[in-house]
């Protein structure tokens, strides 16, 4: 033995009547080479009923997101050797909580679908491919790869306090993405659709959003372009 | 009973899925998909390397040539039309994700990238094509989410975090839909429909060293199974080569289409040996057999020898941080290790189920009739990884798979669009339509003395031990008796939760039954196919065997019967590929 590590679960059942509490757990596993959600899956093993999503297990499906010790992190490709112990595992921040590490993802979803995530481009399609350069392309890039794992969004204040009306980290990294593609031809209606004192301007550069990103995109970044083109079109 | 009604109804969220509702979204019929996770957490996501068509945009190319390749691939047990069909449509069904806003990497004159690919020729088996359409490494995850996207802009109608439990069919056969429950409320829910597309993905869960998502537990296959229909060519599983050692999540084999190479413990290109021609791109069953003999000859790396070693660092950082970006990440994650400086430890993992739900080319499941040949299933259709039918014969290529999913999903989105015009109103439900789908719910309502967990880790170390690389009848006979038993705890088992929300214990249970009927049929299969063909390798009978096993099987629940059919040697317009030896 002596494999012991201990973690602080945030555990709340809704049917139970009783209100979310921190649940003490000690786990016999060796952390080498393993992950969070190993650990979370093998604690799970042993009493079942531990709420939790998980899919791809290697970071690209954005299920899994959690907080631990503080931090939005995919638990799947969170290493289990470098967290502190009690290892203290919550449900994302901001969102409402429907079962132990489980949110309701849909205000996150909302914002996301508001920004219309899908290339604009009405002109007769040609029997081929639409051409883009290597450099149009590469624009995309540090855009495209979002996951939807909402860790940015659930980090930033502003969010937290406007779901309704902020689109949020996330959203706006998506929205930059269509306005960033040489393909789309909606740019102007999509800054219009942000020129607003909340779906955009809530942000306040407070950038937890780059440092919780499990997939190193900048969405502060884009944000910060979004607003360039905004002044640019003004002037 | 709660109930909903759309004219069609899809089950899954996946890459098929999603490209058969689009298709129905844009008409004036509803729609609905449901799916157990949110649509972009589907195995889709963790494709990789690409999707394989006939642009030519890097190189002389032809559809007929990827034709060929794909039934050499699969070793000649593929259905030549479907295999045709796929091939023609490829080109137009990829410029279509390209127009809908799939963020293809680019060449310089700013057409689609593509990259070579394993068992990609030109000219009928000449020289490596460069066929496979890329983003980086990323294309299952681009695919998915732009399918999603355009799907969101249409207004299909999502049902996310409901599991499917079975399917409801009348008297007369005809599939009216499924009873489903809401993982968040643990409702059950009717969801009638004229129309009904199976899209659930694979079930590579079943064994234990695997690439798939934890998601993949043949919930589609279950289904079928228990209403009564066959499966095909069950124990037709690919192991991908590539796996990272021990974890088991993919490197794609871009990475050798990209110039990548696998080393063993000497140091030797080995695949040199196995495949002279093709070497480390030859089929994906003939390097992951290849790799399982240098190991279990003691030619592995590591202190176990129990892997080889992917080499790619004289690609020059710069090449792998633009094509590879993906598995570099995963690479330094899982391995702990960065390819752009040493060699990644891989070895064969679970990757890819080619038998499946029976289909013709439009998608609609067939089966059996009384009295002669196959026939459509009315109502019920099935596309992608869950679904046989059959294009990939006994070893799919790499970038067939996304192709698939597009191909026979948008196929099956026009047929279901005829099928709802020739059938225009409902059919009534039986009074016990929800029968099925209530007892499995309140079956897990019951303590037991037997855990869910524990037996889904016995099932999946079962299959490793009995079903992998190489078989004999022995070991397979072996597996069926284990399985026999571990059934029978099965029957034992009971949930300490039976909470309604969000109890994920439930789905699991849920899940393990829809495996362990996939094990079964993938064992029962295994023993009847006595030859080696593609990735079913029969070390008892080790030959191909065309004059008796050039031919699909068939398994049925009920006693585990196993049925055949003959593979369709003949095309729908070019001339037949006639069976020859495979070499690479």
């Amino acid at each position: 033995m002596g494999m012991g590590m201990k973690f602080r679960l945030y555990r709340y059942d809704p049917e139970s009547g009783e209100p979310p509490f921190m649940q003490d757990v000690e786990l016999d596993i060796d952390p080498a080479g393993k992950m969070l959600l190993d650990a979370l899956i093998a604690i799970k093993a042993q009493d079942e009923t531990l709420a939790l999503r998980r899919s791809c297990r290697e970071g690209v499906c954005g299920s899994d997101a959690v907080n631990v010790n503080g931090r939005n992190r995919l638990a799947c490709i969170t290493p289990l050797g470098e967290l502190k112990e009690p290892v203290e595992v919550r449900p994302l921040p901001g969102l409402p909580v429907i079962r132990d590490l489980v949110v309701d993802m849909e205000p996150f979803f909302r914002q996301y679908r508001s920004i219309k995530p899908w290339l604009v481009n009405d002109d007769p399609e040609p029997e081929v491919e639409r051409l883009q350069s290597p450099e149009q392309r590469a624009r995309l890039d540090g855009l495209y790869e979002c996951i939807l794992c909402a860790c940015c969004t659930t980090a930033c204040p502003s969010f937290w306090w406007n779901p309704e009306t902020f689109v949020g980290p996330a959203g706006l990294l998506q929205a930059y993405r269509f306005i960033a593609d040489s393909r789309d031809e909606a740019i102007s209606a999509r800054l219009d659709h942000l020129e607003d004192p909340y779906r955009l301007y809530r942000c306040r550069g407070i950038l937890n959003c780059v440092d919780a990103c499990p997939k190193g995109l900048n969405p502060a970044e884009a944000i910060g372009r979004i607003r360039t083109q905004l002044v640019k079109r003004r002037v | 009973m709660k109930t909903r009604r759309f004219d069609a109804l899809i089950i899954g969220g996946g890459g098929a899925g999603l490209r058969a509702a689009l298709q129905l979204a844009r008409s004036d019929h509803t729609v609905a998909v449901v799916s157990k996770v949110f649509p972009t957490r589907s195995h889709t996501v963790s494709a990789q390397g690409g999707i394989t068509a006939a642009l030519a945009n890097v190189d002389d190319d032809r559809w007929e040539w990827h034709m060929y390749d794909t039934v050499k691939g699969g070793d000649w047990l593929g259905d030549q039309d479907a295999i045709e069909f796929m091939c023609r449509e490829a080109a137009s069904a990829v410029y279509e994700l390209e127009h809908m806003g799939l963020p293809f990497s680019r060449l310089d004159n700013g057409r689609i990238y593509q990259r070579p690919f394993g068992g990609q020729s030109k000219n009928f088996g000449g020289e490596q094509a460069t066929r496979t359409c890329a983003a980086a490494d990323r294309t299952g995850h681009a695919l998915l989410h732009t399918l999603y996207q355009q799907n969101i802009k249409h207004r299909t109608q999502f049902f996310d975090e409901y599991f499917a439990l079975d399917l409801v069919r009348d008297a007369e056969g005809y599939c009216l839909g499924v009873t489903a429950t809401s993982i968040e409320t643990g409702e059950p829910l009717l969801i009638e429909a004229r129309a009904t597309l199976l899209a659930t993905g694979g079930a590579g869960r079943v064994f234990g060293n695997s690439s798939n998502a934890m998601i993949n537990t043949g919930d589609g296959l279950g289904m079928v199974l228990r209403a009564g229909l066959p499966l095909q060519d069950m124990e037709f599983w690919q192991f991908h080569p590539t796996g990272i050692a021990g974890v088991g999540c993919l490197i794609t084999e871009g990475a050798r289409g990209e110039g990548g190479y696998l080393l063993n413990r000497h140091g030797e290109r080995f695949m040199q040996r196995y495949a002279p021609h093709a070497q480390d791109l030859a089929g994906r069953d003939v390097v992951a057999r290849a790799i399982a003999i240098e190991i279990a000859e003691g030619r592995g790396c590591g202190a176990q020898g129990d892997h080889v070693e992917l080499k790619l660092d004289h690609l020059g950082e710069a090449a792998i941080a633009q094509k590879l970006p993906g598995i570099r990440e995963l690479s330094i994650r899982f391995a702990g290790v960065d390819p752009a400086h040493a060699p990644i430890p891989v070895a064969p993992t679970a990757h890819y189920m080619m038998g499946g739900i029976p289909t013709n080319l439009h998608g609609q499941v067939v089966a059996p009739a009384r009295f002669g040949p196959e026939e459509p299933v009315p109502g019920l259709y099935a596309v992608g990884e869950c679904a046989c039918v059959s294009v990939h014969g006994a070893n799919r290529l790499g970038g067939n798979s996304l192709l698939d999913l597009v191909v026979f999903g948008r196929a099956a989105g026009r047929h279901m669009l005829e099928y709802l015009r020739d059938n225009p109103y409902p059919r009534p439900l039986p009074d016990d339509a929800a029968a099925a789908g209530l007892a499995r719910l309140a079956r897990w309502d019951r303590k037991g003395s037997e855990r869910v967990a524990a037996i889904t880790a016995d099932l999946r170390r079962l299959m490793q031990k009995h079903c992998g690389v190489f078989r004999t009848d022995g070991v397979l006979r072996e597996g069926l008796a284990e399985l026999d038993a571990l059934e029978a705890r099965l029957a034992q088992a009971g949930l300490q939760d039976t909470s309604r929300v969000f109890n994920t214990a439930r789905i699991e249970a849920l899940e393990l039954e829809n495996l362990v009927a996939v094990a079964r049929a993938t064992l029962v299969s295994a023993r009847a196919r006595t030859e080696s063909r593609g990735a079913h390798a029969r070390e008892d009978f080790p030959q191909r065997d065309d004059a008796n096993w050039l031919r699909h099987t068939l398994y049925v629940r009920e006693g585990d019967q196993l049925d055949t059919k003959p593979v369709r040697l003949k095309p729908l317009t070019v001339e037949s590929i006639k069976p020859k030896e495979r070499v690479y």
